[in-house]
């Protein structure tokens, strides 16, 4: 089976059903997407397929429609994407576990809607798990993120 | 050749010979413990005290707390930085190797009857205090918000340490006097143009005996210390590039992944694997002392064996459902169970007369602690080793018992302590390394990553227990006369340390701790510890027994208020007599405009909690909406003595107060049958959700005579503020948790 991740295709010989989170992380060693519930409701493992969030512990891998993108190919260090950048600006994370899901759920969400309210930050955002309690930091770091990708 | 070194003997005379002797002890030479990193130098490297590291490319920085979130990574290196004259962004940092030179000289305090603001207690105490003291010796152990307050005075003394020999060994290469060098950014200068980088210096500055005393900088000269400071690990965790064990890769490895008795502590009479091991890519089927662990060639294959394996479970050696806890609960309310009356202030039993009595109960459930991060370790036997990489917050303890568990030396046993996706206390438990090492002694050399299900999580964690209040206060002519209560819990401190071979004598502080030692005056003022029986194995949560006797004290603190007529917040502040306490709520009070009208329907509630030292008020504002009530703002003050690290200390101060908030109104443990809680997943035990958060401001002080540490104090009021609003909004007063069985939150 043939995947494109981050701009890379992998040849993969796996269970057809696979989560793709475990064929990322396992198989492929891209550990950025973590393991947090493995039944799509801490938004942990979230990635993106062509450009749309998508919880990857429960997407078989037979079931991917499109090109994957993890955190690792949003942005890299000294080459952050303006997200990230706003996330270090605001020193959103404490441990830091879920913040490469929290991270791809927003990227994609201001892909969609550059000029969020709170209710719609709210919305795209309220499905992401965060045990620390960052949660004051991330909505900073959502608008200021959208500020960003505007003057980008 | 090594600089670091402590003194054993300071520890023996009383937690203020502990913090005497760290200052003191650091640096001396010849003593017991030694520096662990002469051990494992690679050629071209020198270590000047066990915080420091140097190579020819580059420094690193020992900072032997365990990173679980709550930024001591960045605080340690930066104490250590401050005076050793480096480039915080420069420098390198390493958890170092388990190692008694690490122990935490503070954190055994919080196990004593003394309450922060109490000095005079120490020397009533002491003797007492010493013997539990001994049993904390040497312990490299990361908890109880003593990170900083541990290393403020012993880490900036090694930094210090640490540069003047490099002075000195500059002085020696150059034939000039110390006095006439300087250091600047990692680098002796001196005059004209001599600038000579630290890597150049440290192996003949490690040859150099170190001084006996040494002046730390001013505070008005720190550089780092004071201002916040970007996180070391920052761009780590926005990046994905940030290693936490569960993302461990080594060569030739084998995934796994375990199953054992929901009922914690039981074995399995009979394991049926005969599926699971048919299944393609799974390896073997391991018994494990508990139950069965599963080797495959990935995460996923290892969880679904796992799943079809089918046990005889031995039967749960402690009660199986919550309603048999509660009874055991109600019954150690009586007399024959008290465990402790540290507080006893005036009579207590003092006929009432004609005067208003209020009586409540508080309860409180069970609750996980949940890292988003589940447990995992790695471990691999090979040449005659044992090699472990875990996330733990008590890496000497982790070493024994694995050499008790393998029968090899200690030795012969490294472990790797990593960044970890979250504590909360959790990681003061190792069951699941022991179970990686099960595992990885079956797999014929190859190492072995041991990952737990999120359902394996919340079946065997140790949670924070359930706990209950009997209160009884009087009114009389419009002032609080009498506040009693009673608080039982099973031991904490007797479930944990029982897991390390321990027996602490005496009462268990946790169990009124937060409840006890709170400084308000009132006439007759009564608190005890009731020690309920041992029930479902239970652990240290995020401010340990302050996180349900906060909620205990002050809720039933404003309940009295009400009744007498009078200003919740202003009373508080009248009642105090401790002057840094007084102004934690005196800031709140401010921040969030005390006193002024809120629109028909809402609420403020105040709450205040010393814990760790540290006095913490907070205030909430609910709304009734037609979607339930809402929290629209938050507010927290808390006096940490000195702050270090501002923007780390309101991220730790509203965290603890979202951990707080999210527990009160949306989680608990319940059982049912079978050991285990009810409670499978995230789903069933969501805490805080984003768009429950309320905005959140907060405010640190600096009036307290000592250094505080703030991971914990953040949690315990924000349950009784969050209830105290609830009363002034609705009228309804919550005496148990979870709120959300009782009201709808938006």
């Amino acid at each position: 089976m043939q995947i494109t991740v981050n701009g890379t295709s992998h040849e993969v010989d796996v269970d057809p059903q696979m989560p793709l989170l475990w064929v990322l992380r396992d198989t492929l060693g891209i550990t950025g997407p973590k393991y947090g519930c493995g039944v799509a409701y801490c938004g942990a493992c979230t990635v993106h397929i062509d450009g749309e969030a998508v919880r990857a512990c429960s997407l078989p891998v037979d079931s991917v429609w499109g090109e994957i993108t993890t955190i690792e190919g949003l942005g890299q260090p000294g080459n952050l994407h303006p997200v990230q950048e706003a996330w270090e600006a605001h020193q959103v994370a404490q441990c830091g576990y879920c913040q490469s899901g929290q991270i791809m759920t927003a990227a994609a969400f201001l892909n969609e809607l550059p000029d969020p309210t709170d209710e719609d930050i709210d919305q795209a955002m309220g499905n992401n798990l965060c045990r620390c309690g960052t949660y004051p930091r991330i909505r900073a770091a959502v608008k200021d993120a959208a500020n960003r990708l505007k003057e980008a | 050749m090594g600089a670091g070194k402590i003194l054993r003997r300071t520890f023996l005379i009383g937690t203020a010979a502990i913090a005497g002797g760290v200052a003191f002890g650091v640096w001396r030479y010849r003593t017991p413990y030694g520096n662990p990193l002469e051990n494992g130098l690679a050629e071209g490297e020198a270590t000047l005290t066990p915080y420091i590291k140097i190579a020819q490319d580059g420094i690193t920085i020992i900072t032997p707390r365990s990173e679980v979130g709550q930024g001591t990574t960045t605080t340690l290196a930066a104490l250590v930085a401050e005076e050793l004259d480096v480039d915080l962004t420069a420098i390198k940092t390493d958890h170092g190797p388990p190692s008694s030179a690490y122990y935490n000289g503070v954190v055994s305090a919080e196990g004593f009857p003394i309450a922060a603001t109490d000095t005079g207690f120490l020397a009533r105490n002491g003797r007492a205090m010493g013997d539990v003291a001994g049993k904390f010796l040497g312990l490299h152990i990361t908890g109880g918000s003593t990170s900083v307050p541990d290393g403020f005075d012993k880490m900036r003394t090694a930094g210090a340490v640490a540069r003047l020999v490099l002075i000195q060994a500059a002085a020696d290469r150059l034939g000039v006097l110390a006095g006439s060098l300087s250091t600047e950014n990692g680098a002796v200068i001196g005059a004209g143009d001599v600038r000579i980088p630290y890597e150049d210096l440290a192996i003949d500055a490690a040859a150099i005996d170190p001084p006996r005393h040494v002046e730390l900088k001013d505070p008005s000269n720190w550089r780092y210390l004071g201002k916040s400071q970007p996180r070391l690990d920052m761009l780590g965790k926005v990046t994905g590039t940030a290693s936490y064990g569960i993302d461990l890769r080594l060569p030739d490895m084998l995934y796994g992944t375990v199953r054992s008795n929901p009922a914690q502590g039981a074995g399995a009479f009979d394991v049926d694997a005969s599926s699971a091991e048919a299944m393609p890519g799974v390896v073997k089927v391991i018994r494990t002392q508990h139950g069965a662990g599963v080797l495959a060639d990935n995460t996923w294959t290892a969880f679904r064996a796992a799943e079809e394996i089918t046990f005889d479970w031995a039967p749960s050696p402690y009660p199986e459902t919550s309603e048999e806890m509660a009874a055991a609960l109600e019954d150690s309310l009586d007399d024959s169970a008290r465990d402790s009356r540290f507080r006893n202030d005036g009579d207590a039993d003092a006929p009432t007369d004609n005067a208003e009595v209020i009586e409540a109960d508080y309860v409180i459930p069970f609750l996980a602690h949940a890292p988003l991060e589940p447990m995992n370790a790695t471990a691999w036997f090979h040449d005659g080793r044992l090699e472990i990489w875990a996330g733990t917050q008590v890496p000497t303890y982790v070493v024994q018992a694995a050499a008790d568990l393998t029968g090899l030396p200690e030795g012969a046993i490294t472990l790797h302590t990593v960044t970890s996706g979250g504590s909360f206390g959790r990681r003061l438990e190792f069951d699941f390394i022991l179970q990686a090492i099960e595992l990885a002694r079956e797999a014929d050399g190859r190492p072995v990553k041991m990952t737990w299900s999120r359902e394996e999580d919340f079946a065997h964690d140790f949670p924070r227990p359930m706990g209950l209040a009997r209160m009884r206060g009087v009114i009389r002519d419009g002032q609080i006369d009498t506040f009693d209560g009673r608080f039982a819990y099973p031991s904490v401190v007797s479930s944990q340390t029982s897991r390390l071979g321990i027996t602490v004598p005496g009462p268990d502080t946790t169990i009124v701790a937060g409840g006890w030692d709170q400084p308000f005056s009132i006439r007759n003022y009564r608190l005890a510890g009731h020690r309920a029986p041992e029930m479902a194995p239970v652990s240290s949560w995020r401010s340990v027994g302050a996180s349900g006797n906060g909620f205990f004290h002050d809720c039933f603190l404003d309940e009295l208020i009400h009744a007498a007529g009078l200003d919740p917040m202003e009373e508080r502040i009248r009642l105090c007599w401790h002057d840094p306490s007084r102004k934690v709520l005196e800031a709140v009070a401010e921040m969030s405009s005390w006193g002024s009208p809120l629109p028909e329907g809402s609420g403020r509630g105040v709450a205040f909690c010393l814990s760790f030292g540290v006095p913490c008020a907070e205030v909430v504002e609910v709304s009734q909406t037609d979607r339930g009530l809402q929290i629209n703002r938050a507010f927290a003050a808390a006096d940490v003595g000195t702050a270090l690290d501002p923007g780390n200390l309101d991220a730790q101060l509203s965290g603890g107060m979202v951990f707080g908030l999210g527990h009160a109104m949306n989680c608990e443990l319940t059982y049912t049958a079978g050991g285990a809680p009810d409670q499978t997943n995230f789903p069933d035990y969501p805490a805080m959700r984003f768009d429950q958060c309320p905005v959140i401001e907060t405010r640190i002080l600096e009036n307290g005579d000592a250094i505080r540490g703030i991971g914990e104090p953040g949690v315990p009021p924000a349950a009784p503020a969050l209830a105290n609003a609830i009363f002034a909004a609705t009228g309804q007063r919550l005496r148990e948790m979870p709120f959300n069985r009782f009201v709808d939150f938006a």
